[in-house]
């Protein structure tokens, strides 16, 4: 009974909502940790994000096996081994932009973000700070952030060759049209 | 309508979130069905990546019914080094030199199918060609006349679908030909499958099993010399972040398909069983895509 309510639900709300809607497709998302080795690096350009201009809140959601490193080796340790992507497929981040924004003046501001990063299973509360730029068709966001493995109970045993770093460090760019159904 | 709007922002959130659900997202395309290009004797539909070599060192100890005096087999072993190169994601090139039979083998295989998450892609698939030169010096046991007669070919499609991150299973149909056999009475072509997985254990090791079927008989003529037995092959993948190791136990001495498909004498009855291992080395030579991501 639960699934016809939510469905519902959601629908009413996206008719709501749908003209203060932003919406990123294939939006990117790398990371870069520096190792005595090797450089371990990773980037995904599937990532989705939504941008209610009204309450300001933001979504960010990305298919962790979708991540493409430079070493293949390293895709699927990261996939098999780190994120466990076949148990934990989809990372996001949800939350509330704190400042007020307003979408209809083209220009930069710093905004900081607070919500909640949920990856490998473990959600964690987080303030993201980004800058976020309002142009003529939409907006750009860019962010930078740092994500300590033992957050996300990401574990880096110690019998491996590869050594890698305990924090990593992440790099977002978003680019945010109107939202309109895909068909 | 007040009703929704008493809400919290954190359902608000959710529902943008599940407005992301809807969203495409491509095809997810499953990884690491095997953590090797082999399941353990035979291929697994794994291939190289592109610009990526790996460096395999397999070893087969001798026979562990081989007693005391022989340390269980430990005195003596066979070895294959190969080198295999990934032209492509798809495309896989090698080649490769084992001390039993001193034989060379050199192989390509191609990845036609990947399994995603769509439903006309349940399975990956890929092809697998090899041929063998058997350089041993010709002997009454094998005379040969010619080089030509010392030539193996071999041709597979392997078949592979990972269930769950724990279990991989793979059928892999066989056609092997020899252009000279060993017995006389074992016809120059022998057709099989064979089905092997695996079960992981943990992250970083599984549990492997393979075993290969051959047609002993088409219709009432039998087409295999009875000394030669299906290979049953069982391992342990173990996976330390640069090397696999593979560690098995197999009826089978050789380490190529002519050998374990066509020519396996051991009986894992009477423990004319062989110890072995693989170890596989993965380098990178993608230069260009490294800068790309800072």
């Amino acid at each position: 009974m639960k699934f016809p309510l939510i469905f519902f639900f959601s629908l009413v709300m996206g008719n709501v909502l749908a003209q203060d809607i932003l919406i990123a497709r294939n939006a990117q998302i790398s990371f870069f940790s520096e190792t005595p080795l090797e450089n371990i690096s990773g980037l995904n350009k599937n990532v989705t994000a939504i941008l209610n201009t009204k309450s300001n809140d933001i979504a960010v959601k990305m298919q962790v096996v979708q991540f493409e490193f430079p070493n293949k080796l390293m895709q699927e340790h990261f996939n098999e081994n780190y994120l466990e992507s076949d148990k934990y497929p989809a990372a996001s981040f949800t939350g509330k932009i704190q400042e007020k924004v307003d979408f209809g003046k083209e220009g930069t501001q710093t905004i900081t973000a607070k919500g909640i990063l949920n990856m490998h299973g473990v959600a964690k509360e987080r303030t993201l700070t980004g800058k976020l730029t309002i142009t003529k068709t939409g907006a750009n966001l860019v962010c930078d952030f740092t994500v300590p493995l033992t957050d996300h109970k990401i574990e880096v045993p110690k019998l491996v060759f590869e050594k890698i770093a305990e924090v990593i460090a992440v790099k977002t760019n978003f680019s945010f049209v109107p939202y309109e159904q895909k068909k | 309508m007040l009703f929704i709007l008493s809400y919290g922002s954190a359902i608000a959130q959710d529902d943008l979130l599940k407005m992301l659900d809807n969203e495409s997202t491509g095809p997810l395309y499953a990884t690491a069905t095997f953590k090797s290009t082999r399941v353990i004797n035979g291929q697994s539909v794994e291939t190289i990546a592109k610009k990526h070599l790996d460096f395999r060192i397999s070893h087969r100890f001798g026979a562990l019914n081989s007693g005391f005096s022989n340390l269980w087999g430990l005195d003596e072993s066979r070895i294959r080094i190969g080198l295999e190169y990934g032209l492509t994601d798809r495309l896989m090139i090698g080649a490769g030199r084992s001390s039993y039979q001193k034989t060379y083998d050199y192989f390509a295989k191609y990845k036609l199918l990947r399994q995603s998450n769509r439903w006309f892609e349940p399975v990956s698939i890929a092809v697998f060609a090899g041929a063998y030169t058997n350089t041993m010096p010709t002997s009454p046991d094998m005379k040969f006349y010619n080089n030509l007669e010392r030539q193996m070919y071999v041709g597979q499609v392997l078949i592979a679908r990972k269930f769950n991150d724990r279990v991989s299973i793979q059928l892999s149909p066989t056609f092997l030909h020899r252009n000279k056999t060993e017995s006389q009475i074992d016809e120059n072509d022998v057709f099989g499958t064979g089905i092997g997985g695996r079960f992981k254990l943990s992250k970083r090791t599984s549990f492997n099993a393979e075993y290969f079927y051959t047609v002993k008989k088409i219709g009432t003529a039998y087409v295999r010399d009875p000394q030669y037995k299906d290979c049953l092959s069982l391992g342990f993948d173990i996976e330390t972040g640069g090397h696999v190791f593979q560690l098995h136990l197999s009826n089978s001495r050789g380490m190529i398909e002519n050998q374990f498909i066509g020519a396996t004498t051991g009986s894992w009855g009477k423990g004319d069983i062989f110890y072995g291992f693989n170890i596989s080395r993965v380098f990178s030579f993608d230069r260009d895509a490294k800068k790309t991501h800072k």
